[in-house]
């Protein structure tokens, strides 16, 4: 199903938290929510679900408008922090949950048994909530979310607290279940981003400052090259001086420990030195030992974008 | 109202899964049975087959039960966060409140249905009221209604057990004895006006088998009252 989020402004008080939020995902796309601590992320998602309203603009998915209430049993929800019934064993509280979402009587033991097989959960489902770990606890979050087989979901950093291996566990399950359904996860951790998402949204103080694949990012945010060459030369003075007349050169820095022919290369933007480089290199017999291009990661991006 | 029952049985479960159901039934029954038959002026000093004591000692004992049962019906949902995963799901602020308002109903109910038991005992030491007492009951289940309203509301204000039990006290004592109190000290329209809302008193001319539209209509007013409060505020966070 298609979530369409338009224009929605949300204030707590005189804070604005959201200012204008406007963006869609589509089914079978998994959309990484990226933000630093307060910048909105979790309002989003509480308004998408429901729980909380917008003070304008509207969400809607598959054209019908979350304040209809309507929309709810479409949504599978993963709050932050993970919250349960920590006194009620795991296969009670699929099956209240299963209820209320309003799935067949027939078919509950069913779905029950099939979220309980997904997430990994048979050894502790007779096991009260409460004496689960957290990673138990996590999966039991997520099957309760699935209980319904909803055609979104939404996760609100879902992997905080699991160890690596649950957590490459988590986010392969997220990426089966990415294929048929609509996926909306927020997260902090950027490498998981890079991992899970087909696509990335960050938001700063309330505001979407970027939307796009990792790599149009990358680009978008620097479109600078950066290259890391080692020369073989005596001294470095007279090749800075060649390397700064370089047409697309921007820039040279000079290695900071202070090692002879070691520089890094900035060159303009949208622009690729290594030839040029390499040319200048030739023909004045200096040898090169090393040539790494460097590629802005997206915790520069990242960075860039949400520090001022 | 399948969204309702469900919450209900989960909430009914939960009272005996953490004995709190047990713990209210026993004393319940322990207070009101010692006062009914063992002490004081008990059935076998008023040498009268009447449950006159036990309706006057069950209006106290739940007055202090009802906010115990309620505090953590909606406060502790918002206190751990599960309240928004109720809310996300296709239930609304009105259905969860009543799924917890049947929930702490039925268990008053049940504790109040093991006290049948000196109904039938009474019943074979002489000739009793049955119409005085059927109506005494009827009006404990009000009664307890109106105060689970409150407590239900009471609950519903803050994310702390402890402050919604004892709100739901401080507001109960106007209704359980204050109003009472006022009504006979002041005059004119507004003593009548807190005579008529103490619901300790509407209880009294029940319990003693007196009929009157108003008194329902005032438990019934209360009640709904306290459980459209909760819910408003339950919508607040919105």
């Amino acid at each position: 199903m298609n979530v369409e989020i338009n224009n929605i402004s949300k204030y707590y008080g005189y804070q604005k938290v959201l200012d204008n939020v406007s963006f869609e995902v589509k089914p079978g796309e998994i959309l990484g929510f990226l933000g630093p601590n307060g910048a909105g992320k979790t309002t989003t998602m509480k308004i998408i679900t429901g729980y909380i309203s917008m003070d304008s603009g509207d969400v809607s998915i598959e054209g019908k408008s979350v304040r209809t209430g309507e929309t709810k049993s479409s949504i599978g929800y993963l709050p932050e922090n993970n919250p349960l019934y920590l006194d009620m064993p795991v296969v009670d509280y699929l099956r209240f949950s299963a209820k209320l979402q309003g799935v067949e009587k027939q078919s509950i033991e069913n779905r029950v048994r099939e979220m309980i097989r997904l997430t990994g959960l048979n050894q502790e489902k007779h096991k009260l909530i409460g004496e689960l770990s957290k990673g138990y606890r996590q999966r039991v979050g997520l099957a309760q979310a699935l209980i319904h087989d909803p055609d979104i979901l939404i996760l609100d950093e879902p992997t905080t607290g699991l160890d690596p291996n649950q957590i490459i566990e988590i986010r392969e399950l997220i990426k089966k279940l990415g294929r048929k359904k609509t996926v909306i996860l927020s997260t902090h951790i950027l490498p998981e981003v890079e991992a899970t998402c087909d696509r990335i949204l960050i938001i700063n103080k309330g505001k979407i400052v970027a939307n796009g694949t990792s790599e149009n990012l990358r680009q978008q945010a620097e479109g600078k090259n950066i290259l890391k060459i080692k020369l073989e030369i005596p001294e470095n003075e007279l090749v800075i001086g060649k390397l700064r007349e370089l047409p697309s050169v921007e820039e040279v820095i000079e290695d900071k420990n202070g090692v002879t022919g070691k520089f890094d290369i900035k060159s303009h933007k949208g622009l690729s030195s290594n030839r040029e480089i390499f040319d200048l290199c030739a023909k004045n017999n200096w040898p090169i030992v090393e040539m790494i291009p460097i590629e802005t990661k997206l915790e520069d991006v990242f960075r860039d974008l949400t520090m001022n | 109202m399948d969204a309702i029952w469900t919450l209900t049985k989960k909430e009914l479960a939960g009272f005996f899964d953490s004995l709190t159901g047990y713990i209210v039934i026993v004393a319940f029954l322990g207070f009101t049975g010692f006062f009914t038959w063992l002490y004081g002026s008990d059935i076998f000093i008023r040498k009268q087959a009447d449950l006159v004591v036990f309706f006057s000692i069950a209006k106290w004992t739940l007055f202090f039960f009802i906010p115990a049962i309620t505090m953590k019906l909606i406060s502790e949902e918002k206190n751990t966060g599960t309240l928004e995963l109720l809310l996300t799901k296709p239930i609304n602020e009105n259905q969860l409140v009543l799924g917890k308002f049947f929930a702490a109903f039925l268990l008053v109910a049940i504790s109040l249905g093991l006290t049948l038991i000196y109904y039938i005992s009474i019943s074979f030491l002489g000739k009793v009221d049955h119409g005085a007492i059927i109506s005494g009951y009827i009006g404990l289940l009000l009664f307890s209604a109106a105060y689970i309203g409150i407590g239900l509301f009471a609950s519903s204000v803050s994310k702390n057990q402890i402050v919604a039990f004892l709100l739901a006290l401080f507001i109960g004592i106007f209704f359980q004895i204050i109003f009472d109190i006022l009504g006979n000290s002041l005059t004119g329209f507004v003593g009548k006006l807190f005579d008529f809302m103490s619901l300790s008193g509407h209880f009294d001319s029940i319990s003693r088998g007196v009929w009157d539209t108003r008194d329902i209509i005032f438990f019934l007013s209360i009640c709904i009252l306290g459980i459209q409060l909760a819910r408003e505020n339950l919508a607040l966070r919105k």
